[in-house]
């Protein structure tokens, strides 16, 4: 009874979405307050009936109601209860519900702080957003319904995947589609804008918290899953160039634009039909990505459950909701006027390279993850050109990228002083030799690439600490003049000092994987393995029981002379119910470098085969994404931002183009 | 239409092409691993390929007198990830003769996959330029090639193995090859 009352408050969430989409619209059109009112309640409404659908989802899952189809087909009782919660979205249709329930969250946030918009254009934004949900909501409905009950019911579940068994992948599918979902925010505003046909400072002010709550959420995502491949899935890889993988990156690159530029048209008001393009492109990206991933066109680790119906489905959303924005972009963006001039050498000069180059690697990558489709004249997907393509074409172009990083902050708006910032940049050369001359010494002269990578890690993390001193004048000016003025910078600009330092430590983290060491052998008990100055020593294997599987477990020893580092307990666990075996491997780490251990298969003569790595820095690969996403919510809480909420307390209904000084 | 209007219709026109293909992909019968290949009945090309693990090198001349099959692998390759059960369990069975062929691979990195997803070949030249992959004529990996005892070649397969392929063809293939 309960599923089915799911079921029912998602089809009134689809008339609430028609609703909603209509009367906002129509308010907008005729600029009738009262319509537009009684969308945003629509907005809310529509978030309300979606997030009771979801309840009954996760109720089943929780009580193991196996006549429900979806949950007999994706869970089992006996295993953990924080996997019976994963479970819901751990295959397609229920990871379709939690997309819309994300989808609706940020129309219910955009009608809940409506109110400091301007009326039309919340209308319109909710509009977009109400003709989205009606085609996910159809899609669902239509083709991937989670609700159908199963007669007679089993007696037991099928079970979840157990690679998807694990707590760091529990919660990465909930924050990249935070991330992606989110950036329907800024295509809505980026519609909208069309429609109204002007761009200004203020609009950009609208668009950009929302594009970095989704950028941060996004930028977390892919970190999560990163970790988690890098931890189960493979032998210490943490990137494999995966459709699936690339699928959530297209979106971060084209979003990492997105929010650069918007800071152009918001202080400078230029760079405007770019940008709103750039915003139809970053959430086209991630609907593409929903397409590849779902409809079974190419091979993936991670690929859902195929149906060509879905396929076919999602491809008619994607051509109304790509080709119809961008038809509204060939007809309305030459009406935007063009902004103010500016020399190449200026911060929006610098911003623009950053944008050139941004979209240069969303290409790259969205031409490697579809060149199976691109041969489709000729043969066939499920190819995969793989890490040579990406290595040769995605690396090189990053580095002048990188570089741009750690000056363009020191450039004036307008017309910059190139060499007047290479000379503040002192203090960020000397960092750089330092660090190629300590990691040169370091790892005894390791790959020249790997020395240069540090360096460049050096130079944005030196620019970005020159550029927060230079702001502050520091060991310039007299101490309470420093601390006055740390104290009165804007918190956007402590924002992008972190996630640009953030970015660093991932690119020293990226770099020192060519410092790597391993061991590789076949142990008996007793037997020691020397890596990287350590030595490992086997001292027993087991049997372990887990709630839904078997595991041998191996017992080492990590010892650094004589001194004992660690006890490391790798397992191979077995899923009797899937017939799988899964490597969980044991990682001793110091944050500063992972000492990684899998266990393999036995020779049956007693030997087991005994993976060993020592990888240096690679935790700052995933610690500087955290830094990042942690710098875009300190961005987030700039004040700034909550011009809007005074501007409200003040009684007044629209926001001023009001220029910020910062 | 000024040259600055057109501009603006760019996005469209290449979103356009885009869905074209992505269509291609979902048309009914559409099947990704039936190609037409010009090496089918053709003699295999030769190649003279460095051995993994420091093995003796594999050339095309090791191929005498028996059906073999060649698989196009790397270890950055999902999909081959996919398949390595399959020839697995054509290897332990002993079904087919089977040679791998590691393409623009890190040896080092194809050593772990093996260790990680089983070894099913018999030997393994590794293919670092991808030149012995081109006179094959191979689209991407994975992609295997069966050569029968006069050195031609008379069966490709486009992507991962599955069991329904080794029941419906290579079973049958052989048997047709054995006959003859």
């Amino acid at each position: 009874m309960i599923i089915e009352l799911g079921h029912f408050a998602l089809i009134l969430a689809l008339a609430v979405a028609t609703l909603q989409a209509g009367l906002t619209l129509t308010g907008a059109a005729r600029n009738d307050l009262n319509l537009m009112a009684a969308g945003r309640l629509a907005a809310l409404a529509q978030f309300a009936l979606i997030a009771l659908a979801f309840a009954t989802l996760v109720h089943a899952y929780f009580v193991s109601d196996f006549s429900v189809a979806n949950v007999a087909e994706n869970s089992s009782s006996a295993k953990p209860l924080l996997y019976k919660l994963t479970s819901v979205w751990g295959n397609h249709e229920g990871s379709m519900v939690l997309w819309v329930l994300i989808l609706a969250l940020y129309g219910a946030a955009i009608a809940w702080f409506g109110d400091a918009m301007p009326p039309r254009l919340c209308a319109r934004v909710l509009g977009v957003k109400g003709l989205i949900a009606i085609g996910f909501l159809l899609f669902i409905l239509l083709t991937s319904n989670p609700f159908l009950r199963l007669s007679p019911a089993p007696e037991e579940g099928m079970g979840l995947n157990p690679i998807l068994q694990d707590p760091g992948l529990a919660f990465h599918p909930p924050f990249l589609y935070l991330g992606y979902v989110g950036f329907s925010v800024a295509f809505a505003f980026a519609v909208a804008a069309l429609i109204d046909g002007r761009v200004d400072a203020a609009w950009a002010r609208w668009v950009r918290p929302w594009t970095l709550a989704s950028w941060c959420c996004l930028t977390l995502g892919i970190a999560m899953g990163s970790w988690w491949a890098y931890y189960t899935l493979g032998w210490g890889g943490w990137w494999f160039w995966d459709p699936v993988e690339n699928a959530s990156l297209m979106p971060w690159l084209a979003g990492t634009a997105l929010l650069h530029s918007a800071i152009v048209v918001e202080r400078r008001d230029t760079l405007k039909s770019w940008t709103i393009l750039l915003a139809i492109l970053t959430f086209s990206l991630s609907l593409v990505g929903t397409f590849l991933v779902r409809s079974g066109v190419l091979t993936s680790v991670h690929a859902f459950a195929l149906d060509p119906r879905r396929g076919v489905f999602i491809l008619v959303l994607l051509c109304i909701a790509i080709g119809g924005s961008l038809a509204l972009y060939a007809w309305r963006a030459p009406a935007v006027e063009p902004g103010g001039v500016f020399a190449p050498i200026s911060r929006e000069g610098a911003l623009l390279l950053n944008n050139l180059i941004l979209a240069s690697c969303c290409a790259t990558v969205f031409i490697g993850t579809l060149y199976p489709l691109f041969l489709d004249a000729v043969g066939g997907p499920k190819l995969s050109v793989g890490y040579p393509f990406f290595d040769r074409t995605f690396v090189p172009l990053m580095i002048p990228l990188l570089l741009a990083v750690g000056l363009g902050p020191l450039l004036a708006w307008k017309r910059g002083d190139f060499l007047g910032a290479l000379q503040r940049l002192w203090a960020a050369f000397a960092a750089v030799i330092a660090a190629m001359l300590v990691t040169f010494y370091l790892s005894h002269g390791g790959p020249v690439l790997s020395v240069l990578g540090i360096g460049l890690a050096a130079w944005m993390g030196g620019g970005a600490i020159v550029e927060i001193a230079d702001r502050l004048r520091l060991f310039r000016a007299p101490w309470p003049d420093v601390v006055r003025r740390a104290l009165t910078q804007p918190r956007a600009s402590y924002g992008m000092t972190l996630a640009h330092y953030g970015l660093a430590v991932t690119v020293a983290g990226i770099a020192a994987s060519g410092f790597e060491q391993q061991g590789i052998a076949l142990l008996h008990l007793g037997q020691t393995l020397p890596v990287a100055g350590y030595t490992l020593r086997f001292d027993g294997i087991g049997r372990h029981e887990g709630i839904n599987y078997t595991a041998d477990r191996g017992d080492f020893t990590l010892l650094e002379g004589t001194r004992v580092v660690a006890q490391l307990e790798p397992e191979r666990r077995f899923f009797p119910l899937q017939q799988q075996t899964v490597s969980k491997t044991a990682i001793h780490t110091n944050f500063f470098a992972d000492f990684y251990l899998a266990l393999g298969d036995p020779d049956n003569k007693g030997g087991w085969a005994v993976r060993a790595y020592w990888k240096p820095l690679v935790p700052f690969i995933w610690i500087g994404g955290v830094i990042m996403a942690f710098g875009g919510a300190v961005s987030l809480s700039d004040r700034r931002w909550r011009i809007g909420i005074v501007a409200r307390r003040a009684g007044k209904a629209a926001l001023p183009a009001d220029r910020s000084r910062a | 239409m000024s040259w600055r209007r057109a501009i603006y219709l760019l996005p469209l026109a290449a979103f356009a092409a885009l869905a074209i293909y992505l269509s291609h992909g979902l048309a009914p019968g559409y099947n990704p691993e039936l190609l037409p290949s010009a090496m089918i009945d053709k003699p295999a090309p030769a190649f003279d390929l460095a051995g993994l693990k420091g093995e003796a090198r594999l050339t095309n001349r090791a191929f005498t007198d028996e059906i073999v099959f060649v698989n196009f692998f790397a270890s950055w390759c999902v999909p081959c990830r996919q398949e390595s059960p399959v020839l697995m369990d054509l290897s332990r069975r002993n079904v087919i003769v089977l040679y791998g062929i590691d393409y623009k691979d890190k040896p080092a990195d194809a050593e772990k996959f093996l260790q990680q997803y089983g070894d099913p070949y018999r030997r393994i030249g590794v293919d670092d330029s991808g030149r012995t992959a081109i006179n094959f004529g191979v689209y991407g990996v994975p992609e295997t090639y069966a050569i029968d005892r006069t050195g031609h070649i008379r069966w490709r397969h486009v992507g991962p193995l599955t069991d329904d392929v080794v029941k419906n063809e290579i079973l049958p293939l052989l048997q047709r090859l054995g006959a003859s």
